[in-house]
Formats: C-alpha cells, structure tokens, sequence
C-alpha cells in the first residue's frame, strides 16, 4: 500500500512538473512579460531596468527554476490589476467556487444515482428510455447554453430565481458559505445545477452500466437466497460495488468540474476564481492568469491522486492486493 | 474463403440502404446538410455582410424579428446590438463553426491516425511511450486544456483550430491503435506478410482501410464535441476574435440584452447551434450502429 | 409424514415477445426431512433453473409458469414477494457453485453475517457477534472472530464455501438447494466440503438437494437421485438401485462415462452427441436421437412411469426390457 501511494505522488510530482514547464513556457516566452510591467513612455534604459529586475537577462532554465522557486514559496506575483498577491485572490475567490462545484456534486449524485439505479434495474421500461434520453442531453448539450435557457425560463419569464451572483453568506470563522441561507440556496441552485449536468449524466450511464452488471451476479442472488430484504440487497450489496467506478470518475471530472465552473460563473456572475480568470484574460492580468492556471493544475493532479487513494480504500481487493490492476 | 481477402464490410450500397432506414438518422442528415448549405453559402444567401460596417446601421440595433428597417429591408430575424441583420449573422456564423469544427476534426483525425499506427506498428517502447501520452492527455479535461492553450495563445481561428487538435487527437490515436492491433493480428494480414509485402504496405493498404469505418464514427462524435467546445470557449471570450463571430460568439454578444427581454439575440444562434450539435450526434450514432466498429 | 418439499408438476419458461422457451417441464420430485436427494444431469438440464425456481430467483424474463411448490405440504408459488423472502434462507437456503462468487466482494465476512441474521431475527451487536463466531466455528474455520473483520478474497476457496455454508445455514433451514458446491475446489477440499455439508444436514434433520453433474459424488452423499435431461427429470430413485440397475438409457450412458478407481487401460463409455438446444427439442423423447434403442414410438413423449414403488423412469423401451424389432 505505502509503495504504491509513494509511486502515484512521484507520478503527481511529474504532472505538475510538466504542467509548470507549460504554463511557464507558454505565458512567459511566447507572450513578453516586460509589455506588461512597462508603461507606454518607457524608453531603453527603463526596458533593461525591468528585464533585470524581471530576470529576464538570466538564461532560460534559471528563469525556470526562480519560477519553481517562487512557486514553491507560494508566491505567484502580485495581480497587477488588484495590486495584491494573485495567490491571496485566488483563495479569497476559490471557496465560492469550491462551494458550487461541492453542490454541484452532490446535486449529481443525489438525483443521478437513484435515476440510473432505476433504468439499470428497469432496463426496458419507458422510465429507463425517459432517464436515458435525458442523459444524452445532458451530456451533448452546451454548458453555456443550458445556462442560458435557465436563466430566460427561470429568471427572466417566470421571475423564480435570481440569475446573478451569490446570495447571503454565513461567515464559518474560516470560511464564508451561502449553503447555510435560503436566499444563498436560492442564487446557488440554477449554477449548482447547470454545473451538475455532465456529471450527472456520467452518474446516470456508470450507476445504470454497473446496476445492470451486478443484478447478475451470484453474490446478489446469494444475499436474496438468504433472505436479505431488497431494499439493504440494493441499498448495501449493490450500491457498494457500482459505487467504485463512479467515486473514481466523479473524482477525476471534478478537475473538469472547476474548470467547467468557469462558464457557470461567467453566466451567472458567481463571484468565484473561474469568473475571476476570465476578467483577468479580458484585462491581460498575467500574474492572475498564471496563478489561476498553476492552482487549478495542481488541485486537478491532487484531486486525481486522492481519487486514487480513496478507491484503493473502497475496494479492499486493491487495498489489500496491492497495486492496481 | 480466402485467407489473403480483407474482411468484406458490406457493400457501400448496402450500408447506405441501411443507415437511411432510420428516420431520426434521416432527419438529421437533412438538416446537417442543410446547415452546411447555408453556412458555406452564406456569402451569396446573407441579405447583408453583417461585418461590412458600410451595410450596418447602428440605428436598427435591437430590432425585434419581422421589423423593417428605414431602407425596406425586413430583418426576419431581428438585430442585434450593433443593428446587424441576426440571420446574415447567423449564416456566417455557422459557416465559422463548421469550418472550425470540421478543420479542427480531420487535422487531429490525421495527427491522431499517425500517432496511433506508429505505435501500433512499432509496439514495444515506442508504443509504451505515446500510449503515456495518450493517457496523460485524456486525463485532464479537454476545456482546461482548451482554456490554457488559449489563455497562453491568445484569440483566431488558426489558434482555436490548434487548441481542439490538442484536445482531440489522442481520442483517434487511442482509437486507432487498438483497430490497428486487432487488424494486424488477423489472417489477411498474416498473408500478406506471407507474400513478403513491406510493413509500410501493409499498415497503409491493408490497416489503415479497416481502421476507417471506426474513425469515421470517431470523427462525427469529436465534431459535435468540437463545436460544442468552440462555441463554449468562443462564449467565453477565448475562441475566436469579435471580427469573426461564430455562433458561440453571437449567443455571449446576445445575453446581455437577455434580461431586457430580447431573447431573440442569443436564442435563435442558440437554437442553430443545438440542432446541429444534435444532429451531428444523431449522425454519429446512426453510423456506429451501421458501421458496427470495435469501440 | 409429508415431505419438506414436493414438487408437482413445474413448468418454468422464458417468456419474451417473440417466443416462450419452456426450460422446465411436467417437473415433480419430493425431499423428506434429513434426506439427501441428488440432482444429475449435464450442463443446460435444467438442474440449477430448479433450484432457483424453488424459492423464485429465475432472472427475469423467466418464470414458473404451471405446478406447485409444496414446502410442508404448503403450495409456496401463490405467496407474495414479501412472504417468499421471510421462507429464503430461514426455511430454504442455498449454496452456490463458485466460492469465489458467492460472497460480495466489498463487504466484510462479518457484515454478511449480520445481513443474514438480521433478515430473519432482530438481535442485538453483542448476539450477532456470538451467533456469527459459533457460525463459523460450527464449519471448521478457525479463529473464526478475527474472520469476522476479513474480506472474502483474503480467504481460499474452501474457506470462502465454508464461509457460505455457514450464512446457509444460520437460521437451521428446513430444505438447503446445494448448487454443485465443490465443483471449483481442489479435490481434497471437496471431500472435507461434502463431508462437513452431509454432517450438518444429518445433525439437524435438513432436507437436502445436492446438484451435480458429477455423478461420482453424488453416487457416495445421496439417498435418492433424480437425473435430468433437457428439463425433465428421466429417471429417479434409490441410489443404489439406479446405480445397479439403470432403467434410462442416458442413465445408463452416465454411468458408463464415470471413471472407475481401479480399473485402468479400458475404454470410457461416451455418449454420442449432444444435448439439444431447448429451443430445438425434438417432439417425443428428448434422448432418442443418441440413443441405441431408440424406434420410432419414441416420437411421443412418455410419461414418468413407475418401475416399482420406489423408482420412475421415462422411457419406452427402459434397460431391463426387450425392445422390439
């Protein structure tokens, strides 16, 4: 167990380390960083001065490696629009969007594994074609474009929900969420939802996929041979088995998930970090740029480890086996 | 029956007899095509160039569909904020999509195809290699990807083009090696190796051609993601410039009028860009299930 | 004294929309308390569908279509869902083919235990737990408490079925369906699963139906057998006299195929051909078309028929008797 986790973070290691190769190399030699630090009447002198302080007279790889540096220390720059550090902005802005994704999740399963229970269970019914169909859409459909029709349906025609921005936030002590406050809850439900689509989409095909395999094994005819009431049959001896892949998907879209927040808050004004990457593009605000993309690459490659990590705990054959098959 | 034949996948006749059988699959070709009409002609079918500023009038901006403008020209599908004529902007607007979505599909078709015979072809290191890759890619989510190459490129139809390749080509690499390995394990191939045909031969006259019917059904999939995700990243401001709006663009230009209630700005682009997501999809389902590919 | 269980007459069929497969037919057989009856035939005869049809498992579309299950002399089929799962595993209890899959793989070996007890008694941690240990300990595993907190796969194949026999047997059911428990284990392995099975059962008066295809370990464990071929019992009776004088001809044929300790260098009898598909059976005798006795008034079906009063055989020309020219 401890040699196949020190193997999975040496990989997570080796991600992270590609993804700061690119983003370094992608915003900071293909874009000129000194545009963005040099007023419009700065002349030759000046240029060199902010090369040097830049350290863009260094050779390219300890360019790099001032970059890791710095990085390593948390420290991302400052935003040159806000004037502060770009890490502080990202985790002021980050459990807005954490508390969407989480809903969002939730949402997926809540209402995803129960309709996907249903169709595997029930693979022929018109139910199951009804639940199928609506996956498909789901799936297919534009995140932005759902949004959309959300927000004219509910918003705009019948004046239900509130389309912009979060709404009342109770202060935790270390953080702030809307999830306690009824007019919170209101503002987060249409986002939470458009954002739950894909997943609950994926939650649906895998819970209906692994319904439909497990009702066939000899372990579920054993437990009713035994008596074993449907309901804990299902509840317990099915659900635990299709619950493996779908914590493992779940976990590894849930990079997807943020990233995709990133269209859910620009429609719906969600002040989270996604929204604040794409006023940051629209100002050219690199620091900010930078700093969004090296966190949620670093929360994707984490994520993805602790997806691993948690399924080896779901399943005792890996668990106690050792590595993955 | 000969060993050395390739494996007969029905006549193309046949095949068309029975992808046409399905009325939905039908439906869909017809608009699909009809789509494609329409954006590629659109030069000649727009009643106005919406990007000709000569030809717009900001004093039309906002006009509901079915006004006429002071010069008698009927704007059926109404303006949008800068009085261009929607459905001009529409019909170009599709053109762009398509044209992104299609380029964008068989350059990573091509990129992919290549890659994933390679590592068919040589197996060992080569292929444990790029099968790496090809993991790692398919491991990220393809808009985060997008969204970095974007964010460090910057906006145009070329960039665009090169960030869904990006995103799409280890699908088809993946795809296609594990068409090629099955292919290269069968009989005719063995014949053909028999004979002493080069390896290059093979892979391209005897491989390659049983890998199509799977990549065709691969291609029309990654199309509708690709327009899908174009129009997603164009919404964002991340895609395409604001000289060439695609309907990604003209759905964000649009939901700013959509609380006042001009709904038509970013719904009917709206509504264009969901018939032909869908009906792409439809297409690409009818063939899987008409080509029957190992997926 | 009525039998444990009689069966009168079973038809189970598949019924889809284009057509009704009858995989069972004109079934009756009966089980008296502490007897073993051995059910034989080869793969495709039916042999399992009957224990599933016996306490109602057939995987849809399959059915009972016609008969009786008498449990006490109780016809079961009219009992509703509810009632049906208070009789599994309290009053019939099964044991499965392969140890590897009987038991749910993400669930603890104690936790089976518990969902068993609990589907039939409501008791308390501290009586499940006691239960459990004298379970386990009853079928000969050792150290049966810290078994409780194992996951299946970390035991072997003969522990996992003792493990099963255990679950079986926890509630002292009358009637216990063993479906080919050894099959899948090493042959030292199943001698200590028959011996401990026959032990059990003898102890506590269990009516047993012991499934094989191996009529060699049926021959040393049963009292009665009844063989099957293509979904109809052929022959049934005594074991010692079928085994002596067998009146079927596929009988007869079984025999002949079992390799005989001691007796080397000659040739095993075989059956010619195979078994027909239950969607392709001829209209008379199922067997006549491998059979050397065969003529043409085997075209009609013949009745089970009495040989005496402990023996039946369903043949026209049965062993023993001249067939005519």
């Amino acid at each position: 167990m401890a040699e196949y986790i020190i193997r999975r973070v040496l990989q997570a290691l080796l991600v992270l380390t590609v993804m700061t190769l690119l983003v370094f190399f992608g915003v900071n030699v293909i874009g000129n960083p000194v545009y963005i630090f040099a007023s419009s009447e700065c002349d030759q002198a000046c240029l060199s001065a902010i090369i040097a302080d830049l350290g863009l007279d260094q050779p390219i790889w300890r360019q790099y490696l001032t970059f890791v540096g710095n990085l390593a220390q948390g420290d991302m720059g400052k935003s040159f629009t806000h004037g502060v550090p770009a890490l502080h902005l990202i985790f002021e802005r980050l459990p807005a969007t954490l508390e969407l994704a989480f809903a969002a999740l939730v949402l997926a399963l809540v209402v995803g594994l129960p309709m996907g229970i249903y169709a595997g269970l029930r693979p022929d019914g018109w139910g199951a074609k009804l639940v199928m169909s609506f996956s498909m859409v789901a799936f297919s459909l534009p995140v932005f474009w759902i949004g959309i029709i959300m927000i004219l349906t509910f918003s705009v025609q019948l004046g239900w929900m509130p389309s912009v921005g979060r709404g009342d936030t109770v202060d935790l002590g270390f953080v702030e969420t809307s999830l306690l406050t009824l007019d919170g809850l209101h503002h987060l439900a249409m986002p939470a939802f458009t954002l739950s689509l894909i997943m609950m989409a994926m939650v649906i095909r895998l819970a209906r996929a692994g319904m439909r395999e497990v009702m066939f094994t000899d372990y579920i005819k054993f437990a009713r041979a035994n008596g074993v009431p449907e309901r804990r049959v299902l509840g317990a001896h099915a659900l635990k088995n299709i619950l493996i892949p779908i914590v493992t998907v779940l976990g590894m879209e849930f990079g997807g998930v943020i990233a995709f927040a990133v269209v859910v808050e620009s429609i719906f004004s969600w002040p989270g970090v996604g929204k604040m990457l794409i006023d940051a593009i629209a100002v050219l605000d690199r620091p900010l740029i930078v700093a969004y993309l090296i966190c949620v690459v670093f929360m994707f490659v984490t994520l993805n480890l602790l997806v691993d990590i948690l399924y080896s705990l779901l399943d005792p054959r890996i668990r106690l086996g050792g590595g993955r098959a | 029956m000969s060993t050395a034949t390739a494996p007969a996948a029905g006549s193309a006749r046949d095949l068309t007899r029975r992808f046409l059988s399905d009325p939905g699959a039908v439906i869909a070709l017809v608009v699909f095509t009809g789509f494609c009409i329409a954006g590629f002609g659109a030069p000649w079918i727009a009643p106005q160039n919406p990007y000709d500023l000569r030809q717009v009038d900001i004093l039309d901006s906002l006009m509901a569909p079915g006004s006429e403008s002071f010069t008698g020209m009927t704007y059926w599908l109404g303006t949008d904020g800068q009085g261009r004529d929607m459905l001009s902007a529409m019909l170009y607007g599709i053109r762009i999509s398509l044209v992104v979505g299609l380029a964008s599909g068989l350059l990573a078709l091509a990129f992919g195809t290549v890659v994933g015979l390679i590592a068919a072809y040589r197996r060992g290191w080569v292929d444990t290699v790029l099968m790496r890759i090809v993991d790692l890619q398919l491991s990220f989510p393809t808009i985060l990807v997008a969204l970095i190459l974007l964010v460090i490129l910057g906006r145009g139809v070329d960039k665009i083009i090169f960030a869904l390749v990006v995103v799409q080509w280890a699908y088809f690499a993946r795809t296609v090696r594990g068409v090629a390995l099955v292919e290269g394990a069968r009989d005719y191939v063995e014949a053909a190796r028999g004979l002493r045909l080069g390896g290059i031969r093979i892979l391209l006259g005897h491989i390659l051609p049983n890998c199509l019917p799977t990549m065709l059904v691969v291609a029309t999939m990654q199309m509708a993601m690709a327009i899908s995700l174009e129009a997603t990243l164009s919404f964002l401001g991340l895609g395409l410039p604001p000289t060439r709006p695609s309907l990604g663009l003209l759905i964000a230009n649009g939901f700013d009028y959509l609380q006042s209630g001009r709904y038509w700005i970013s719904v009917l682009p709206g509504l264009v860009l969901l018939a032909i997501i869908i009906s792409v999809n439809l297409l690409g389902d009818r063939l899987r299930d008409v080509l029957n590919p190992r997926l | 004294m009525t039998p444990v269980l009689e069966l009168c007459g079973l038809q189970t069929s598949f019924v889809t929309p284009g057509a009704t497969i009858h995989a069972l037919r004109d079934l009756s057989l009966s089980v008296a308390r502490g007897e073993i009856l051995g059910l034989v035939g080869e793969s495709g005869s039916g042999k399992s569908l009957t224990g599933f049809s016996i306490n109602r498992l057939i995987s849809p579309p399959g059915r009972v279509t016609a008969g009786e299950v008498r449990l006490h002399g109780q016809d079961i089929l009219p009992l509703s869902e509810p009632e049906m799962r208070r009789l599994r595993g309290r009053k019939i209890a099964m044991i499965f083919q392969d140890p590897m899959m009987t038991l749910n793989p993400v669930l603890r070996i104690g936790t089976q235990i518990r969902d068993a007890l609990l589907a039939h008694e409501r008791l308390s941690d501290a009586e499940i737990r006691t239960r459990a240990i004298a379970a386990l300990d009853e079928v000969g595993i050792p150290a049966p408490e810290a078994r409780l907190r194992t996951y299946p796969h970390q035991l072997s194949g003969g522990m996992r079925q003792r493990v099963a026999i255990a679950i079986a047997l926890l509630h002292q059911p009358d009637l216990v369906i063993a479906d080919e428990p050894t099959t899948a284990l090493d042959v030292t392995i199943q001698g200590q699963i028959l011996a401990l099975v026959q032990g059990l059962c003898r102890d506590r008066g269990t009516a047993l139906i012991w499934i094989s295809h191996d009529l060699a370990v049926v021959a040393g464990l049963a009292d009665r057998i009844a063989v099957m071929y293509a979904g109809r019992i052929v022959e049934e009776g005594p074991v010692d006299d079928i085994l002596d004088a067998p009146a079927h001809p596929y009988t007869a044929g079984l025999i002949a195929s079992v390799p005989v300790p001691g007796q080397r260098g000659g040739r095993l009898q075989q059956i010619p051909g195979r078994m027909p598909a239950l969607t392709d059976l001829p209209p008379g005798c199922a067997f006549a078309p491998r059979c050397a006795r065969a003529t043409a008034a085997c075209g009609t079906m013949p009745p089970l028929t009495p040989v005496n009063e402990a023996r039946a055989v369903r043949c026209i020309h049965p062993l023993g008797q001249e067939v005519p020219a």
